[in-house]
């Protein structure tokens, strides 16, 4: 029997992330869940609500640790595997060191939905300041993230070309979550 | 203890897992039918198992729940339905459109418009568009990838050529974010309009034919149509004769054996709440026509 507070966290997880996704840029605060460092707390979140053994997950250097890898499995039962084009989630410990977006799988031009989803830790949202335009943005929104590589918008731009195939991108810090689906058009502001 | 006892909102960890990832997809990819695991659910097939799959991956305890079924709220299958998430996941529910906080809809859209804190729910029978002209699942799915979508248009012009004008009149296919063409389930054409930059998010499930779309809030969507024949929407040339609303979807109720009919407007609580804040139908047009 599955403990009934774990579930309305799962659910209150998810449609945080679902308002993200359809919301590109909008920043949401997640229920918390106690992490081994240096997974944060939104990342172990997603992590429960979403993986499980039908979604490999794959740790970038920063957290391939024996406790975060234990703990995803434990917690998850998703299998932690070291090639990045099998992850259906991949948890990158640092925006600074964020892998090249070709290392995932974006998907075939038939199935584009099996491609990987990126989860991103930041230190904060603030800092670099980007812009956004594309679906589930009214006109323009904006966006800022530290730290993240500084051809970043040039990255995502290369990504959202693929369309319809391409990665997406949850940037978590902290407890807190914002999205950037392959639909979003990123430009650095500023 | 004799009552059953059910998982918050009936389903599955595992399955709302697995049908969360894929809204996710969906939404990252709009008009895109992703494939999920569909359940069977204690409803047949036809009745909006794929809307309440939908509906039980994403409510929550705090969810205000209306469920419409062509624009009623009191007919059969809402009626059980809105029973169906009182009973799983204790969740309130409404009639007011404006109070919801999730919508499941068969075949209509509200004639209220919907704000950013809403999610509207289809339940869809036959999720893609081409699957009339194209049979092969291997095929159409070869068009999505090609975005190759003239079959579309030929059909859309055999009916022009047939009818002197595009004669479908619901399920009218639409282009999502200048890629995929998407089928907006069975509403009629008037509420096309209505889904293009709305505010609110929509998702779209099929039970049966196991797929979730979705259109992302403040999204393009744009009915196919022709330069020379552009798209229409359909509303009969009458006011509702219970509130006197000119500007919403009408029912045709047919009143007895000689023919009567009157029209009235589909969405009930568009209706009533018109009629509570005293637009009545005493400005309307005649009110029965008589067919011999």
């Amino acid at each position: 029997m599955i403990e009934a507070a774990l579930v309305i966290d799962n659910q209150a997880t998810f449609r945080a992330l679902m308002d993200c996704m359809a919301r590109p840029g909008e920043i949401k605060t997640l229920g918390c869940a106690d992490a081994p460092p240096p997974l944060m707390a939104g990342t172990a979140a997603i992590m429960r609500g979403l993986a499980d053994y039908e979604t490999p997950v794959w740790l970038d250097g920063t957290l391939a640790n024996p406790a975060v890898a234990e703990w995803i499995r434990f917690q998850t039962g998703a299998p932690v595997v070291t090639d990045p084009q099998r992850a259906a989630f991949a948890l990158v410990g640092s925006g600074a060191v964020l892998p090249d977006f070709a290392a995932f799988s974006p998907g075939s031009q038939d199935y584009p939905d099996r491609s990987a989803t990126l989860i991103v830790q930041v230190e904060r949202f603030s800092g670099a300041m980007f812009s956004l335009t594309g679906p589930g943005i009214r006109s323009e929104g904006t966006l800022a993230a530290e730290p993240v590589p500084e051809d970043f918008a040039e990255r995502c731009a290369a990504n959202h070309a693929l369309f319809p195939r391409g990665v997406d991108v949850v940037l978590v810090a902290g407890d807190r979550v914002a999205a950037l689906p392959r639909t979003v058009r990123v430009t650095r502001k500023g | 203890m004799t009552a059953p006892v059910y998982n918050f909102a009936y389903l599955d960890e595992q399955t709302k897992r697995m049908i969360r990832r894929a809204i996710l997809k969906a939404i990252a990819i709009p008009g895109y039918q992703v494939p999920f695991a569909s359940r069977e659910m204690p409803m047949p097939y036809g009745w909006g198992t794929g809307g309440v799959q939908v509906t039980a991956s994403i409510i929550g305890p705090d969810d205000i729940l209306k469920v419409i079924d062509q624009g009623s709220d009191d007919t059969t299958n809402a009626v059980s339905i809105r029973k169906f998430f009182s009973r799983t996941a204790g969740v309130r529910t409404t009639t007011a459109t404006r109070e919801a906080t999730v919508i499941q809809t068969r075949h209509r859209i509200p004639e209220t418009p919907l704000t950013e804190d809403q999610v509207l729910v289809y339940q869809v029978p036959i999720p893609e568009p081409l699957r009339f002209l194209e049979p092969r699942e291997t095929e159409t799915r070869r068009m999505h990838a090609l975005s190759e979508y003239g079959l579309m248009h030929v059909k859309l012009y055999e009916d022009i050529a047939r009818h002197g004008h595009i004669a479908t009149t619901y399920a009218y296919p639409v282009k999502v974010a200048q890629r995929y063409v998407m089928d907006p389930s069975p509403i009629p054409k008037f509420d096309n309009p209505k889904l293009t930059d709305c505010p609110a998010l929509q998702l779209f499930g099929a039970g049966r034919e196991k797929r979730i779309y979705a259109i992302p809030p403040y999204t393009p969507v744009v009915s196919l149509d022709f330069d020379d024949h552009p798209f229409e929407p359909y509303r009969h040339d009458a006011q509702c004769e219970l509130c006197g609303a000119a500007d919403s979807y009408l029912d045709e109720v047919i009143t007895d054996d000689n023919g009567s009919r009157m029209f009235v407007c589909s969405d009930t609580d568009y209706c009533e709440t018109r009629r509570a804040t005293g637009k009545g139908a005493q400005q309307s047009a005649p009110a029965t026509e008589h067919r011999s």
